[in-house]
């Protein structure tokens, strides 16, 4: 792979949350809820970003796009620190990233049509008059493969699929470089799921889309993403070109959950690594490294050392000391 | 449009609702054609007829000053919905802007605007509006705003509670991920989804302006004699109860009736917005 510049350069980002620890205590505890973020995502290439609930995945997600404030870090797009960015500059760059979300029940104003949703993006950034703008809208519905009389209808009125395919017409609407996939498929039906995965595909490939697609689904993320960031309590564990981390894992949370994928083959026998434990409190994180608790092969110096990302080769990274060894 | 068909057919199945609703109509019609209905001048002193019970000429009785009662409640009923809507207008902007900032930009702001409601709310609020009356003096204009600016804090909680929760929604994230600024967010994406129970208060709130505007014209702070209001008159009946009871007993009806409409549909509105009474 030649060097290119990437589009979105993220380093050391961290977003604490605070909590109280008790009504009288003076002591200050946080979440970490993304600890120490850094990956690169290149023109037209889709990073699949996973992990288990409350990983940090979509906090992250959202911190790239600004969408909540980061504790520390930097987040580069086209080379320009978006999280120094003001108001007005942040404004007009949101045109370049978009945003896909979960839920399509909740992402949609429930009081508006989607002939109002899909407009607002032209109004909010003053593009076309009012005839030209529903033109706009009218493409859109064709892009993503609704009738055109979903202009005048309400969200209440379309399936899941469906709203979800508005949502993506949405995020696409302002022509972006960059959308953020925050699990679009994950609160879909089965069959819907694929529908939805085909379009972003060929979204993707029609617009050169840079795509950071966050998802807990493995096969999903395999068949879509050109590399694959794995992300525990907070952290990316490892990091590699999809080919490589689903034949050769190097970080034993990665192992486990490939090992976890279901495959439709019932007569095919299995030995999933089952971890042990719970995830630890994102709150009170154990010294050394944080997997060390479910970690089937720890080791001694697991409980002292917190790994950074090792490289073993130029494309595949893993934070784990048996790596480094 | 087929939701308000829908929302109009509701308030029609439900008979008390719909009942608030046509008695609000009612007073409404009565204000507009008061002109039409009454059937003296109300402001017209007749000494040699004072205090008269009422008959064929004077259906509700006179005053003490020989003024034809009936009139005087039919152009008192404009005075009651006059202050009634401007007043409740009043608080419903301020609630409105004060409960929006609060729960939009939370912290600071919410801090500050929310301890100067519970300020206000502490204050006994109809003692306020006396002392400032007694200051200000009174006439219609200085009623309508005073209960206005003493009667928004429920509708600026209100408001703020709906602001915090839709402020968390993905589709106002969504809108700000389009770049969209403050403003806009506000008004256009969060506002008209946290209408509902305003609109309940606003109705509710039209109910104790009317009631508030009757007790200061009672105390004789309210709208000033010879203009009519039924406070006012009811001021005058409590003077001769017990030789006119036709003086006590009309205006105390009117009110009561007006009262008792907002309050039902108010009501009403509120067990139809209310998702846990939906079928």
């Amino acid at each position: 792979m030649e060097k290119k510049k990437p589009l979105l350069s993220v380093s050391h980002l961290k977003k604490y949350f605070p909590v109280k620890a008790g009504f009288f205590s003076s002591e200050k505890k946080a979440v970490h809820a993304v600890d120490d973020v850094s990956f690169d995502l290149f023109e037209g290439e889709v990073l699949g970003l996973v992990g288990e609930s409350g990983s940090g995945k979509s906090t992250a997600g959202r911190l790239i796009l600004r969408l909540i404030e980061a504790t520390e870090g930097e987040v580069f797009f086209n080379g320009e620190n978006i999280l120094k960015a003001d108001g007005k500059r942040l404004r007009s760059l949101r045109k370049e990233m978009q945003i896909i979300f979960q839920d399509p029940y909740s992402s949609l104003n429930p009081r508006m049509t989607i002939g109002k949703i899909l407009e607002e993006p032209f109004i909010i950034h003053q593009m076309g008059n009012k005839a030209e703008r529903k033109e706009k809208v009218l493409k859109l519905l064709e892009k993503i493969g609704l009738h055109p009389d979903a202009v005048s209808r309400y969200p209440h009125e379309f399936s899941g699929g469906q709203r979800q395919r508005v949502g993506i017409a949405r995020a696409i609407s302002l022509s972006p470089r960059l959308i953020v996939a925050d699990e679009p498929i994950s609160s879909l039906d089965v069959s819907i799921q694929a529908q939805i995965i085909n379009l972003l595909e060929d979204l993707q490939k029609e617009f050169n889309l840079s795509i950071l697609f966050i998802a807990h689904d493995l096969n999903m993320v395999r068949h879509l993403s050109n590399r694959v960031a794995v992300m525990y309590l907070g952290r990316i564990v490892e990091l590699a070109r999809t080919e490589d981390l689903f034949k050769n894992p190097r970080h034993p949370y990665t192992e486990a959950l490939l090992s976890a994928i279901p495959v439709p083959d019932p007569e095919k026998r299995r030995n999933p690594i089952l971890l042990s434990g719970d995830i630890p409190s994102p709150i009170d994180l154990p010294e050394g490294c944080r997997f060390q608790s479910r970690c089937p092969k720890k080791i001694k110096a697991c409980e002292t050392n917190d790994p950074p990302l090792y490289s073993i080769n130029e494309d595949h990274q893993a934070a784990c000391i048996l790596v480094k060894n | 449009m087929r939701g308000i068909t829908r929302f109009f057919r509701s308030i029609y199945q439900n008979k008390v609702t719909f009942g608030g609703l046509l008695i609000i109509l009612f007073v409404f019609l009565v204000a507009l054609m008061a002109p039409l209905l009454s059937t003296n001048d109300p402001k017209t002193i007749d000494l040699k007829n004072i205090l008269s019970p009422p008959t064929a000429r004077h259906w509700m009785g006179t005053d003490e000053l020989g003024r034809d009662v009936y009139s005087r409640i039919i152009f008192a009923s404009r005075v009651s919905l006059n202050v009634g809507f401007v007043a409740v207008g009043i608080s419903i902007l301020i609630g409105i802007v004060m409960g929006a900032l609060a729960g939009y930009y939370g912290r600071k702001i919410d801090d500050i605007l929310m301890r100067f409601t519970d300020m206000m709310l502490s204050i006994p609020t109809f003692f306020l509006i006396l002392a400032t009356i007694a200051f200000l003096g009174p006439n219609l204009f200085n009623i309508m705003v005073i209960i206005g600016i003493t009667s928004w804090m429920g509708v600026a909680r209100l408001v703020r509670a709906q602001f915090i929760s839709t402020r968390e929604m993905d589709y106002i994230t969504a809108v700000r991920a389009l770049g969209a600024n403050d403003g806009r967010i506000i008004l256009h994406h969060i506002l008209p989804n946290t209408l509902s129970p305003v609109y309940v208060s606003a109705i509710l709130g039209v109910a104790g302006a009317i009631l508030v505007e009757s007790s200061l014209s009672f105390l004789g702070l309210g709208i000033q004699p010879p203009t009519p209001s039924w406070g006012n008159i009811l001021m005058a009946g409590k003077d001769n109860i017990e030789i006119a009871w036709w003086l006590s007993f009309f205006p105390g009806i009117a009110i009561l009736i007006t009262v008792l409409g907002y309050n039902l549909l108010g009501e009403g509105l509120r067990n139809m917005l209310d998702p846990r009474l939906k079928k």
